[in-house]
């Protein structure tokens, strides 16, 4: 392995140095670019699931091409994998991993958690969808099938949950708070 | 687990050691589910690496690459960016993008700033 | 394959181990190779990763949802599976 004395820390600073002498990166790009990824949340995600909850029209949009759905929301999709949404219905789960990196549907979701990268996330998902899905406190019903989405290639997958009941005449504001992060990847599902 | 982990499949066949879907060793693993906040670090690296793709200079097929490359017990024991940090310079410097020696000068000039 | 696939499709993964050979990157799980699954939907084209890995000139595949009995993998695995897969890994089944 190259340069394997040296800290990575230290790398980082060398190619930073030589990435601005090259007119490659500069500070304030770098800097630009932190701010544009930072901003992206999933609370971007979850305005999308309560759109889709109240607006059948949308919803439709959302299931047929994630990226207009994004991009009709506002979220800048431009340049970025297509995004895919997989739609929970009674008796079918989805729950989204990446088995060989850490793909992960950053433009509607943010950056991806730790848990997502970590190995034994991604060597479970796979095996022990069930077992896993206990370790975030998520027990479904025996009848729920589970489809697990190993997200391998182009695509970047996100989950459309059930609409939990009890939030019958919620406006999707409301609705939007209710979503969290690990309902759109599917180790969890939205409830009140 | 019911299957006899000498005989899995995962063992069996000449499986790369980032392909970790199903891999026994990590069965028993409990998946840590805190949140971990990223650092200046990791966000500077993450921001470089999607710059250099938007400018064609790197592409994320060709990050993996570089991080499939590294060593096992090196991609085993690094953070998740100080993967990317060691896949970007390796790759950078293989297409001539930037020079070892330089990498290296410019990383030891400004080592503790 | 070239043709295009539709849905409902038997296929099966090419049972190939390109990491045997040298230097490669492959977007393939090792679990799903050679295993038989259905073709779930055309998914678009896209640049081969395998090129793109190298910065090498990358032609288009046709790139497929294809779903898999994940028990017929591992018993214990209650669950059935999407991979994205390109045409250049699927075999007739």
């Amino acid at each position: 392995m190259i340069l394997g004395d040296l800290d990575e820390r230290d790398m980082l600073k060398g190619l930073r140095a030589l990435l601005a002498e090259q007119g490659i990166a500069n500070a304030a790009e770098i800097a630009e670019r932190i701010a544009a990824t930072d901003a992206a949340n999933p609370g971007q995600g979850a305005a999308m699931v309560a759109r889709a909850w109240t607006d059948r029209e949308f919803r439709a949009l959302m299931l047929a091409d994630g990226t207009k759905a994004a991009e009709a929301m506002g979220i800048p999709m431009r340049g970025l994998p297509p995004l895919g949404v997989l739609e929970n219905v009674p008796g079918l789960h989805h729950l989204v991993v990446c088995t060989l990196c850490s793909c992960y549907p950053r433009a509607v979701l943010g950056y991806p958690p730790f848990w997502y990268k970590s190995a034994a996330y991604r060597a479970k998902a796979v095996r022990t969808p069930r077992a896993l899905l206990r370790e975030f406190g998520t027990e479904l019903a025996r009848d729920v099938a589970i489809r697990v989405v190993d997200s391998t290639a182009d695509y970047r997958w996100m989950v459309l949950p059930e609409r939990p009941a009890g939030t019958d005449g919620w406006d999707a504001a409301r609705l939007a708070a209710i979503v969290r992060e690990g309902d759109m990847i599917g180790v969890t599902v939205p409830s009140v | 687990m019911s299957n006899d982990v000498a005989a899995d499949l995962a063992d069996r066949v000449p499986r790369a050691m980032h392909d970790l879907g199903g891999v026994p060793r990590f069965l028993c693993e409990a998946v840590d589910t805190a949140p971990h906040a990223l650092d200046d670090f990791d966000r500077e690296v993450d921001a470089i690496r999607q710059i250099l793709g938007a400018k064609g200079v790197m592409s994320v097929d060709e990050l993996r690459r570089g991080i499939e490359a590294l060593p096992e017990d090196v991609y085993r024991r690094l953070s998740y960016y100080r993967r990317w940090v060691r896949s970007i310079a390796s790759i950078l410097i293989e297409k001539g993008v930037i020079s070892e020696a330089a990498l290296r000068a410019h990383a030891i000039s400004g080592a503790g700033r | 394959m070239t043709a295009q696939l539709a849905p409902g499709r038997r296929v099966r993964v090419r049972l190939d181990w390109p990491e045997t050979r040298g230097p490669c990157h492959i977007r393939t799980p090792y679990y799903v190779r050679g295993q038989e699954g259905v073709i779930h939907r055309a998914l678009g084209r896209f640049r081969n990763p395998e090129k793109l890995a190298f910065a090498r000139p990358a032609e288009e595949l046709a790139l497929y949802h294809v779903r898999f009995d994940l028990r017929r993998i591992w018993p214990e695995a209650d669950a059935d599976l999407l991979v994205e897969l390109f045409e250049s890994w699927l075999e007739a089944a």
